[in-house]
């Protein structure tokens, strides 16, 4: 394992800040589609591939954090910030990687074809069933909701490191290491 | 004072504090605003599914609009002509298999089948390569409204008055004063013949698609399903004669003697025609194509038909086919998931019995 003094490598970083970016879209694209009697079509038509497309980055993502120990916290880092932090990172995972899949077994459950584009379409992987669809299509909102809430108390945390502690936590994630 | 500094702030951290709350509001705001959460008097789909549902009883587990139909299945066998037009493998494939669903309009799953002035067809159809095509077609030639705001407020004006227990009928008049085709297709409803069977009844998809072919080619098109049943009036007095479910005995009559048919037509459109607005007509003299048969084999009934369970999404196209700008297409998409979702809930809490058969839950 190896270790990078005070600064994730430069695959955490390029994945978490494209990461960020296609989750918040993704984030604010689902609760516009479902409401929008103007929007839905081409906003699920996004919603789709790139959810996707956030479940590969994810493993790859999981790969590379298993593989390299990120830098540790502050070591004046109250015990209970640090906790939370730990505790809201493995979240993001769990999320990050359960919601697509949830997303992709909902719309097999509601009997619906799972386009990525026009003529790509991906295999069911539950089967078609009401009762499974409004549980799955009940938890993809929910957990929506949960995932919504941990990012911004990650923005949150993250810019008070950044602004108020200024102990470099941001900067870990922000840039590389100084030559 | 800096955004990125490194080095620790000796002044008050309360402004960057509430910077943070500021960023993290807003972004909060957006996403409840988005949502639907709050300015609620906007058009969402939820807002017109609940001006749906406001404007009759609840029927839980039955659709929210055309709640009273059946299921059918049967076959589609395109044409070349139809395949020149788009690449979709319904058109090529021999027999694609069809599942699909006869209705009657309204919220009513226990309506009588003969006073419904509006009748509608629904197919799914999944070719040999897993592409899928889901329609809904009416048999109406025309939307009565141009847009979703327009279609919502048409929908508020038919809920009932607490006051009367019926709708005003002077919210009704004033939508057919705004609308010239709303009074058209007034006249319509008045004036069209009834046929005597969901078997002679033309369907129309109203709102238009583009065909694309093997080469890339594009054509703007709207479809009919035109029946191979001779047309037969059904009269005034011999509908109110008819039994409740005249319309579902009658079809089974029919598939006891054989398939019933019906082409599919697609009319295409000509530069400047309203393809973008369902509620405009095209010009007579457009070429029409005809690009397959369907023929209907089975009924079931939908409490435990496979029909059930399938939301008619019109935007669920296969390669060839792809959707318009037509806003009432994006709208009847957006209300259909949510009827589909407040049903299937119904279905899976067992709140639905009558809409599942007798065995509760499921």
């Amino acid at each position: 394992m190896s270790r990078d003094a005070g600064h994730f490598n430069l695959t955490a970083r390029v994945l978490h800040w494209l990461m960020a970016a296609m989750i918040l879209t993704m984030l604010f694209v689902g609760v516009s589609m479902v409401a929008s009697l103007h929007w839905r079509p081409v906003l699920i038509n996004l919603h789709r591939p790139l959810g996707i497309a956030i479940l590969l980055l994810v493993l790859v993502r999981l790969y590379n954090r298993l593989r390299h120990r990120p830098p540790p916290l502050p070591a004046d880092l109250p015990a209970w910030q640090a906790a939370a932090a730990h505790a809201s990172h493995w979240l993001l995972y769990g999320l990050m990687l359960a919601m697509p899949l949830i997303g992709w077994s909902m719309l097999s459950a509601g009997g619906y074809p799972v386009v990525m584009w026009s003529g790509l379409n991906l295999p069911p992987i539950a089967p078609h069933d009401p009762a499974l669809y409004a549980a799955l299509r009940n938890a993809h909102s929910l957990l929506a909701y949960v995932l919504f809430a941990t990012v911004l108390g990650h923005l949150s945390a993250a810019l008070f490191h950044l602004w108020v502690r200024r102990d470099g936590v941001f900067q870990a994630m922000a840039r590389g290491k100084p030559h | 004072m800096s955004l990125f500094g490194n080095t620790r702030a000796a002044r008050s951290p309360l402004p960057w504090i509430a910077l943070i709350a500021l960023i993290v509001g807003l972004l909060a705001l957006a996403f409840a605003w988005l949502a639907g959460w709050i300015g609620r008097d906007r058009a969402t789909a939820q807002a017109f599914t609940d001006s749906i549902e406001a404007t009759g009883p609840a029927h839980p587990g039955f659709r929210r609009a055309h709640a009273k139909g059946m299921c059918v299945q049967g076959t589609f066998q395109g044409t070349p002509e139809g395949a020149a037009l788009s690449s979709a493998r319904v058109f090529a494939q021999p027999q694609v298999p069809v599942l699909g669903r006869l209705s009657i309009g309204g919220g009513d799953p226990h309506g009588a089948d003969a006073n419904a002035r509006v009748r509608s067809m629904a197919l799914q159809l999944i070719s040999d390569d897993g592409q899928e095509w889901r329609t809904a077609m009416n048999s109406f030639p025309f939307f009565a409204v141009p847009t979703p705001e327009a279609f919502l407020e048409q929908t508020r004006a038919g809920i009932p008055d607490p006051a009367t227990g019926k709708p005003d009928p002077a919210k009704m008049a004033a939508v057919q004063a705004k609308y010239p085709s709303a009074r058209a297709f007034g006249q319509w409803a008045r004036t069209a013949p009834w046929s005597n069977s969901w078997a002679n009844t033309d369907y129309n998809g109203v709102n238009s698609f583009r065909f694309i072919a093997a080469d890339g080619s594009e054509h703007f098109v709207r479809w009919s399903m035109r029946p191979q049943a001779p047309f037969v009036e059904m009269t005034p007095e011999q509908r109110a004669q008819a039994g409740l479910d005249y319309l579902a005995d009658e079809f089974q009559q029919r598939l006891a003697q054989g398939p019933v048919r019906w082409d599919m037509w697609v009319t295409l459109a000509e530069a400047g025609d309203p393809v973008d607005d369902p509620s405009q007509v095209w010009p007579g003299q457009r070429r029409q194509v005809k690009v397959g048969t369907l023929s209907l084999t089975s009924m079931q009934a939908q409490a435990d038909g496979a029909c059930r369970d399938v939301n008619y999404d019109p935007l669920i196209l296969p390669r060839g086919i792809k959707g318009s700008n037509d806003p009432i297409l994006a709208a009847r998409s957006a209300v259909y998931s949510q009827s589909f979702n407040r049903r299937e809930r119904e279905i899976a809490s067992g709140k639905a019995a009558d809409a599942t058969g007798k065995e509760g839950a499921r």
